[in-house]
């Protein structure tokens, strides 16, 4: 019963709880005692400069990555036992699109985590991929090379993939990056649905004034958590300025778009 | 002993015929039935027998009628396969050079495996020889965990000192007494006679490992080669599978070893997967493809290093799966170049009868009159070109049913169709012209030259789109009329026998 979304939404225990994380890559700390509890049927965005170590944390989270210190729970449990719970959408860049798949083939890879070794997919498991990539508006795409497809197109087909994950807590890596204002509405739809279903939603977002409509939460990190909580009260002036540190040009200009819209 | 060679003599064709599981199963239980008999008939080896045809030779060694060709026969194709599908997996890791290493890195271990009992014990050399591989890996992961240098950098470095001491050790043991008569040599750059049955053993357990390992995991290896970081939130042990990889790459490198060589095998590993890869799209197939081009190379290339007495097998193989490498390079349907060119011919002409056809219907426009016959003087005229020009593209319209000679060939009428199509692109043309012209403030005098190549990739969408766009409108911004629907379509009902045509302002 693990997939029920009303069991998820009634779960009393965090979605994932990070208590003191410490990252390094080579002895360089890059995250910093991060304390984190995240609220079941959330939609949260991971904002920051770049190297604020957003795309580190989640894969902290996930166990992808060696900790310093500190320990990550997901539902309660260390997050090696409850790894079907979770569902992954990695960057788009981090994986070759010449590769000699299909798109079937990628979404089907969804699937892999709950099949365990061995086992191959069966006939249940491709009408779920053909249901995913019919939710993303990719099923007559389903038998091509994944290296004619369009970089909103490849989005997607991620996005397919992590939907046959069937998973309750979600991490996604700029979803929105490089992809078409059609997709990203369609994301942006697709991620609300998710999270009226009870799923809990951490996506790490590059583009501040978009963040401010696409997310309940915000989490602003820059090594360590500077802000976290619903985006009306946290994204503030003061807080991105905090964020940012006011390196970044474009502080000044949301700052004055939030002064003009509150 | 007579029902082994039945049963040997039908191995290769079942192979190819069948593509299942199963099919793979049974090949690679004929090939241990084959590897495991007695061999006890005393041919001469073909490389002896001088006067016999080439034909007579081949006929000879595929059917492994002498022991000593069935040893070298069966243990090529068993590298073939299996550095194949191994190769696969490196090539679309992006691993080619980490063969190349390992492969190297052997060479000490091969050395070491001898001189532990001074004979060519195949086990012995296997052990040693996978054990160096693997620690040439670990000393370049070493290299590149603990200093900034790239994997590059490292693996060059390693696989020029491994290969160093294992020359140096090569070249103590051929000084030894003994060690001159044992062919150690033979594994720098291959022989396939060399190989006893000790060996193909050996091969047939590592080929058969390899084809279980893979189709049991098969799905771990593709979701860990195509997406690593996935694979691990998925809960797949990302990095054992990587390992586990590599301990089949070094067991395959360990037995093509005596065949192909050192300096070569790596091309074993790479070229099958590389002209799989060219010819399809999907893992599974490319698995398959390039098990059996390294069965062909591994078949071919001993094959003809039988053919003359002391021709390293290694060279020949590589040569072999180049070969079919380069028709993959050559004749694939998506990626080959003679593909790539014959497309791009076919356009070129098309683009040509059509310019032609437009010169036609310029002549025609230019005249105001009724006339319907275009000479080939005017054409070339036209087309600022000699007369043969004119009359070869002429005659090219007529092969394509677009126009009729008459006279003696030098008056050209257009037929229905080519008319439509003189109209098309004329149409095209102008119609481009007009959109740059209005939509994109391009100057008039600007646009020409973009419309000449627009006019032949416009399809029938885009064109209705422009008409819509530019609300129908008859001329273009020189001012010349743009040919209606209702012009072209009046070449479609005219009849089409000798001597019928049709022209511009011709009422039909």
């Amino acid at each position: 019963m693990q997939t029920n979304p009303i069991a998820a939404t009634a779960e009393a225990v965090a979605p994932l709880e990070i208590h003191d994380l410490t990252v390094s890559y080579h002895n360089k700390p890059v995250l910093w005692g991060i304390d984190l509890v995240v609220p079941p049927g959330k939609l949260i965005g991971i904002i920051g400069p770049n190297g604020a170590g957003k795309s580190t944390l989640i894969k902290a989270a996930m166990g992808l990555l060696p900790l310093s210190s500190g320990w990550v729970k997901v539902f309660g449990e260390p997050v090696k036992k409850n790894l079907t719970r979770v569902g992954y959408v990695p960057q788009r860049e981090s994986v070759d699109w010449d590769f000699p798949v299909s798109v079937m083939d990628v979404v089907l890879m969804g699937r892999y985590g709950r099949l365990g070794l061995i086992k191959r997919p069966s006939k249940v498991d491709r009408d779920v991929a053909r249901e995913c990539l019919d939710k993303v508006k990719m099923l007559p795409y389903a038998n091509r090379q994944i290296s004619n497809l369009s970089g909103g197109q490849q989005q997607r087909v991620f996005l397919a993939r992590a939907l046959a994950q069937e998973s309750d807590l979600y991490f996604m890596d700029e979803p929105f990056a490089g992809v078409d204002a059609a997709t990203e509405a369609a994301i942006v739809t697709l991620l609300q649905e998710l999270k009226e279903k009870g799923k809990t939603l951490l996506v790490v977002h590059h583009d501040l004034p978009s963040a401010r409509e696409y997310f309940d939460m915000l989490l602003l990190l820059n090594m360590r958590v500077v802000a976290f909580g619903a985006t009306e009260a946290v994204f503030t002036s003061e807080m991105l300025q905090k964020t940012y540190g006011g390196r970044l040009t474009i502080l000044s200009e949301v700052a004055e778009a939030v002064r003009q819209k509150t | 002993m007579f029902m082994n060679l039945q049963a040997t003599n039908h191995a290769p064709a079942s192979w190819r015929k069948r593509r299942s599981t199963t099919a793979l199963q049974n090949l690679a239980a004929l090939l241990i039935l084959l590897v495991l008999s007695p061999a006890s008939a005393h041919a001469a080896k073909i490389s002896e027998l001088g006067d016999t045809s080439i034909i007579e030779q081949a006929l000879r060694f595929f059917t492994f009628q002498d022991p000593s060709v069935r040893y070298a026969l069966a243990g090529s194709m068993l590298l073939g396969i299996t550095c194949g599908l191994l190769g696969s997996f490196i090539v679309v890791r992006k691993m080619a050079l980490v063969g190349d290493a390992l492969s190297h890195a052997v060479l000490p271990g091969v050395a070491i495996g001898f001189l532990w009992n001074m004979s060519k014990d195949p086990v012995a050399i296997f052990i040693g020889a996978t054990i160096a591989g693997l620690l040439g890996t670990v000393m370049v992961r070493l290299i590149t965990q603990t200093t900034h240098l790239k994997e590059d950098t490292a693996l060059g470095l390693v696989l020029a000192t491994f290969f160093a001491v294992g020359i140096c050790l090569l070249t103590m043991i051929q000084r030894l007494p003994t060690g001159n008569k044992s062919g150690i040599d033979k594994f720098l750059f291959g022989q396939a006679a060399a190989m006893g049955p000790g060996d193909i053993q050996l091969m047939a357990v590592v080929t058969v490992l390899s084809i279980v390992v893979i189709t049991l995991f098969y799905k771990e290896f593709l979701v860990t080669s195509f997406d690593p970081g996935f694979a691990s939130a998925a809960g797949f042990p990302t990095q054992m599978i990587h390992y586990g990889l590599m301990l089949l790459l070094a067991f395959a490198i360990v037995i093509a070893l005596q065949a192909v060589g050192v300096v070569l095998v790596s091309a074993m590993l790479i070229t099958p997967a590389a002209s799989a890869y060219l010819l399809t799209d999907r893992m599974s197939r490319m698995l398959w493809l390039a098990a059996i081009f390294g069965l062909l190379a591994g078949a071919l290339g001993s094959f003809v290093s039988f053919l003359g007495p002391n021709l390293p097998t290694g060279p020949l193989m590589v040569l072999a799966a180049t070969t079919v490498f380069a028709l993959a390079f050559l004749f694939s349907p998506q990626h080959g170049i003679a593909n790539r060119w014959w497309r791009q011919r076919s356009r070129a002409k098309r683009v040509q009868r059509e310019n032609t056809l437009k010169s036609v219907y310029h002549v025609l426009e230019s005249r105001h009159t009724m006339g319907e016959g275009v000479s080939l003087r005017e054409l070339a005229e036209r087309r600022r070109e000699t007369i043969e020009e004119a009359a070869r593209q002429a005659a090219e319209l007529r092969r394509h049913e677009l126009a009729t000679l008459h006279e003696e060939g030098d008056l050209i009428f257009l037929t229905p169709a080519g008319w439509q199509l003189a109209c098309a692109i004329v149409r095209n043309h102008r119609l481009w012209e007009l959109y740059l012209t209005n939509a994109a403030q391009i100057a008039a005098d600007h646009v020409h030259e973009d419309a000449e190549k627009i006019e032949h990739v416009l399809g029938d969408e885009v064109v209705r789109e422009l008409e819509r766009r530019l609300q129908y409108a008859t001329t273009d911004p020189h001012g010349r009329p743009i040919p209606s629907l209702a012009e072209m379509q009046r070449g479609a009902g005219a009849a089409d026998k000798p001597g019928d045509s049709i022209g511009y302002g011709k009422r039909t």
